[in-house]
């Protein structure tokens, strides 16, 4: 297993996100976190991730606890996209991409031609090739997000976490993204956590989908069995309805 | 694309700006002293210029020097400690604890080392003070420890006013000249230096952690940053740097603020290379600045810190205006 929670709980002041969350992720695994504003998403991807603790539980990565592994160990094995962009400084694209080569290379050493080709080659993969000397502030929020999701490429970790990865990007970008990390984990046996507000999405690019109902309540389960009309429309608070077509795969749950 | 290459060469032209700064310190001023008599008075020779230069100028310069270089070294740490470009070293109060100190020792009409032991311990209270409010509680956040910080400030401000309308007339002057920062007063340069080869050799090791920090905790933290050791260790160099800029110069301004920036848009945001790049330039600035400032209307000497403002508020304004 990459990442394996037992019992875990989180909270975030009085708010209690999950109560007992059990969670097992093998490489290759995809697993979608859906719900509300205000649910708790992003403070239970930050605790998966490592970068608060949890109230209670037991959490792995790669077999060890994250105190085990090390501040150092832990950025090379797992990589942690945020919602928050903001750079107050200057800064170029190939610069910051750059940035996720930090936990690969040693303290007295500068970033090498072998890390400029990663970083590059993650450029092209987010369709930003020619774009490495732009200054940062010059892009646009959805090339922005395409850079930061490069950066987290470069990193090359085995268990990606990201919050709202489709933020600010245009619907090609989305579907392409999507793709692109179901691919890593197809081919490289990558595992992925990301919080979607699609459940479409979570339905066609993830095999496991997490509901955070906001009072502690949770659901996991294979996307397919735990999504359906009735759950996302106590999910959300709005009634939900699954539209199935005689053309197209997957069956879609739309707004009433 | 970072290079060492490249960091070693700015540093090398930063170097020979710096030896020429110097040159131009030790030759200039009442009496011109050509170069050769000014190697020769640091090669040992004792002929006139030798007590000119190794008694007077030259401790003076490497004040200018290594104050220019602290503050400039702080003001960089202290705009990414703050994730703030407009932070400088004195934004957080350190320089109006310094300055209640050092009026102090004034207004007792304490002399020799009082003054500066005083500031630096002012310094250290503002400093210590700063910490334990915004840090009390383990929490820590940029907002809070600015608001403590300028608040402190403030406070300090209204303590230099007290002291200045109780002060005898005769020694305001003194103090005002301590406020502007003056280097006229410091004859022992070296414990400045060592501090700043000090806070050189402190935050170095970390410079590539500065620049993920500089771009948030957060993601710092994901990529294997020790986040809150990070910020300890940079609050207290930055806090140190500046304590003992201005215990040797007074508070000279916009040095801190300035010369990071002026830098930065030479040779880009990698502290790897910003860091020792902006201490050179920062004790290179100074050095020239006080020699304009004993110089230009000599023999009246001006407060060095009035030079540093004057020049830095239009460059300054001129940066900020080509920014947006």
């Amino acid at each position: 297993m990459i990442l394996e929670a037992r019992h875990l709980s989180v909270s975030i002041g009085l708010h209690k996100v999950c109560l007992g969350l059990d969670l097992d992720l093998a490489p290759g695994s995809r697993l979608a976190i859906l719900g509300r504003n205000g649910a708790g998403k992003s403070t239970l991807l930050s605790t998966l991730a490592g970068l608060r603790a949890a109230d209670a539980g037991m959490l792995r990565l790669d077999g060890k606890s994250y105190a085990e592994h090390g501040l150092r160990n832990a950025a090379r094995l797992r990589g942690w996209l945020g919602q928050a962009r903001s750079d107050p400084f200057a800064s170029t694209v190939l610069e910051t991409v750059l940035t996720g080569r930090h936990p690969h290379v040693g303290r007295w050493s500068w970033e090498s031609g072998a890390d400029a080709d990663i970083a590059r080659e993650a450029l092209e993969t987010m369709g930003l090739a020619g774009m490495a000397e732009r200054e940062v502030h010059t892009l646009s929020g959805g090339e922005r997000q395409r850079v930061a999701i490069a950066a987290l490429l470069a990193q090359a970790p085995r268990l990606y976490l990201l919050d709202e990865p489709l933020a600010h990007l245009d619907l090609n970008h989305q579907i392409a993204t999507l793709e692109l990390l179901s691919r890593r984990a197809r081919e490289q046996g990558v595992a992925i956590v990301m919080v979607l507000h699609d459940p479409n999405f979570a339905l066609r690019h993830c095999d496991q989908a997490l509901l955070l109902f906001g009072d502690s309540r949770h659901v996991a389960g294979p996307a397919a069995e735990v999504i359906d009309a009735p759950t996302l429309s106590s999910l959300y608070g709005y009634p939900m309805r699954r539209v199935a077509m005689t053309d197209f795969p997957h069956a879609v749950f739309v707004p009433e | 694309m970072p290079s060492r290459r490249r960091a070693l060469l700015v540093l090398l032209a930063l170097t020979l700006l710096t030896v020429a700064s110097l040159g131009v310190a030790l030759a200039v001023g009442s009496l011109f002293l050509p170069f050769g008599d000014v190697l020769a008075a640091l090669a040992g020779d004792d002929n006139t210029a030798s007590a000119i230069v190794l008694d007077l100028r030259l401790p003076r310069a490497v004040a200018a020097f290594a104050s220019g270089g602290l503050l400039a070294l702080a003001g960089t740490l202290m705009q990414v400690l703050l994730r703030n470009p407009l932070a400088d070293p004195y934004v957080l109060g350190i320089s109006g604890g310094a300055g209640v100190g050092a009026l102090m020792a004034m207004l007792l009409g304490l002399a020799g080392l009082a003054v500066p032991g005083l500031s630096f311990v002012g310094a250290l209270a503002a400093m210590m003070l700063v910490f334990g409010l915004a840090h009390g509680d383990g929490s820590w956040t940029q907002t809070r420890l600015l608001l403590t910080g300028v608040v402190v400030a403030a406070g300090c401000g209204a303590l230099v006013a007290l002291i200045l309308t109780l002060a005898p007339e005769q020694k305001i002057h003194s103090m005002l000249f301590w406020l502007m920062g003056d280097l006229s007063q410091s004859s022992t340069p070296l414990p400045a230096l060592g501090v700043l080869v000090a806070a050189l050799l402190v935050a170095l090791p970390f410079a590539r952690e500065l620049n993920l920090l500089a771009r948030g905790a957060d993601q710092a933290l994901a990529l294997g940053v020790a986040v809150p050791m990070l910020r300890r260790v940079v609050y207290l160099t930055a806090s140190l740097a500046t304590a003992a800029a201005v215990t040797t110069a007074g508070s000279i301004g916009f040095v801190g603020l300035i010369v990071p920036h002026l830098v930065r848009l030479a040779i880009g945001n990698d502290q790897r290379l910003l860091l020792p790049a902006s201490a050179l330039a920062g004790g290179s600035l100074l050095l020239l600045a006080d020699t304009a400032a004993r110089t230009v209307v000599a023999p009246i000497q001006l407060p060095v810190g009035v030079l540093t403002a004057l020049i830095g508020v239009p460059v300054f304004l001129y940066l900020l205006g080509r920014k947006t």
